[in-house]
């Protein structure tokens, strides 16, 4: 619903002779609900920066929030928003930030009691509740890229590949293994293993907090992509629960070797290699 | 048309596949490389594809082919420098490459062969090691 020009210009007169009651009212409403998680100094800023915006909005004839006068306008709802994603306020706070205005519009509106007063304050509500749920929509589209740029972190963080000894190396996984993961671990490992030369490489399942058909099934593609490349994969820290989960589904490995731990891994392919390990005697015995 | 040429390093011959193949690229190689197997007697064939970005069923039974020619004529094949990108698709659709042997460059294809040719020497039916005689 658009204002009329008329109400528009109404709406401008009463925000700038009564900025001082209306920002007041407006600062002290939000301050209410946030508790003191925002400095009064940063909140009174920010409530006298979308004043201004609004003011400046109404000035030019905007009717609209989707006016072009009202340009402006957005940008600074649209900061705010941000603002308040990025800091960690909710939803409803963000909300109640814009729509505190109605009720600031309330107490200087007055006391007087006729239609045309009544009609001009549903129709400055209208204006609000589009300013809310632009607010809203801005909220929300922050945090899904808050969202996505974290998915994106924690992928590059849990798939490292070590190099454990001289033609071998290891990728220890940690968290949940889904298809997209999966597919990242595969790349990484086989390209390490052209990049480094390594004709040995051990999947250490350690931190797999469960592993069912789908999550062997990824494991088994990137041992058989593996051997197709010329090297070879060793399973290993398959805990006492994984082993009887995979007895229990079924699961084949085939000739794959699968070991308990990582230690055991790789003195299979030391020995596979032909290094000799021993223990060396202590020098304090005497 | 094109020929990939076949080169001889010590008891190997080397193939180093930078075309696409063809249905006659592929049918002149492995009648090449039978012919080099017989007149050369070497006992191991390394077939490098690292140039080949793909590889599909077509190539893969072209790869089978030439190893089991190569088997007849009492020479291994080793398939050496498949890409990432590569064994992922070979993997997807379902191509495991049978009875093909795999390694990372040429390099280890080569130490693949020395030591397959080291176990076959060692081979006590080929070779047979006397009964050490008790002494007193």
């Amino acid at each position: 619903m658009a204002l009329s020009a008329d109400e528009s210009g109404r709406l401008g007169e009463l925000l700038t002779s009564r900025a001082e009651v209306v920002t007041q009212r407006w600062t002290e409403i939000i301050a209410g609900q946030l508790r003191g998680r925002l400095s009064q100094a940063e909140l009174v800023r920010q409530v006298q920066e979308l004043h201004r915006a609004l003011v400046d909005a109404l000035s030019k004839g905007a009717v609209d929030l989707t006016a072009e006068e009202a340009t402006e306008l957005r940008a600074v709802l649209a900061e705010f928003s941000r603002g308040q994603a990025r800091q960690g306020f909710s939803a409803t706070e963000t909300a109640t930030g814009v729509f505190a205005l109605k009720e600031a519009l309330l107490s200087v509106l007055g006391t007087d009691q006729d239609a045309a007063m009544l009609r001009d304050y549903v129709s400055f509500s209208a204006l609000v509740d589009q300013m809310g749920l632009f607010t809203f929509e801005t909220f929300v589209r922050t945090r899904e890229s808050l969202i996505a740029d974290q998915a994106e972190q924690l992928l590059e963080l849990s798939t490292p590949v070590v190099k454990l000894w001289e033609g071998v190396v290891a990728v220890p996984l940690v968290g949940t293994l889904d298809s997209a993961r999966a597919q990242v671990v595969m790349e990484r490992l086989l390209q390490t293993l052209v990049d480094t030369g390594s004709p040995y490489a051990i999947i250490d399942i350690t931190g797999v907090p469960a592993v069912d058909t789908q999550v062997a099934q990824h494991i088994l593609k990137t041992v058989v992509a593996a051997r197709l490349m010329g090297a070879d994969c060793i399973i290993s820290g398959i805990r006492p629960q994984i082993a009887q989960t995979i007895v229990a589904l079924g699961i084949e490995f085939g000739d794959i070797a699968t070991k308990a731990s990582l230690a055991d891994a790789l003195r299979h392919v030391l020995r596979l290699t032909g290094v000799e390990t021993s223990r060396r005697q202590s020098r304090r015995e005497a | 048309m094109e020929r990939v040429p076949i080169l001889k390093i010590g008891d190997i011959l080397l193939v180093s596949i930078q075309v696409d193949m063809s249905d006659q690229t592929a049918v002149a190689l492995q009648e090449d490389l039978a012919e080099r197997i017989v007149a050369t007697g070497c006992h191991g064939v390394i077939i490098d594809i690292t140039a080949l970005d793909i590889v599909d069923s077509f190539v893969g039974r072209m790869l089978s082919t030439i190893a089991s020619i190569s088997r007849v004529l009492d020479a291994e094949t080793v398939v050496v420098g498949m890409r990432p990108a590569v064994a992922i698709t070979l993997v997807e659709l379902g191509l495991s490459l049978n009875g093909i042997r795999t390694a990372l460059n040429v390099e280890r294809g080569m130490e693949l062969i020395a030591i397959d040719r080291a176990d076959d020497h060692d081979d006590p039916d080929d070779d047979p090691v006397p009964e050490p005689t008790a002494s007193p």
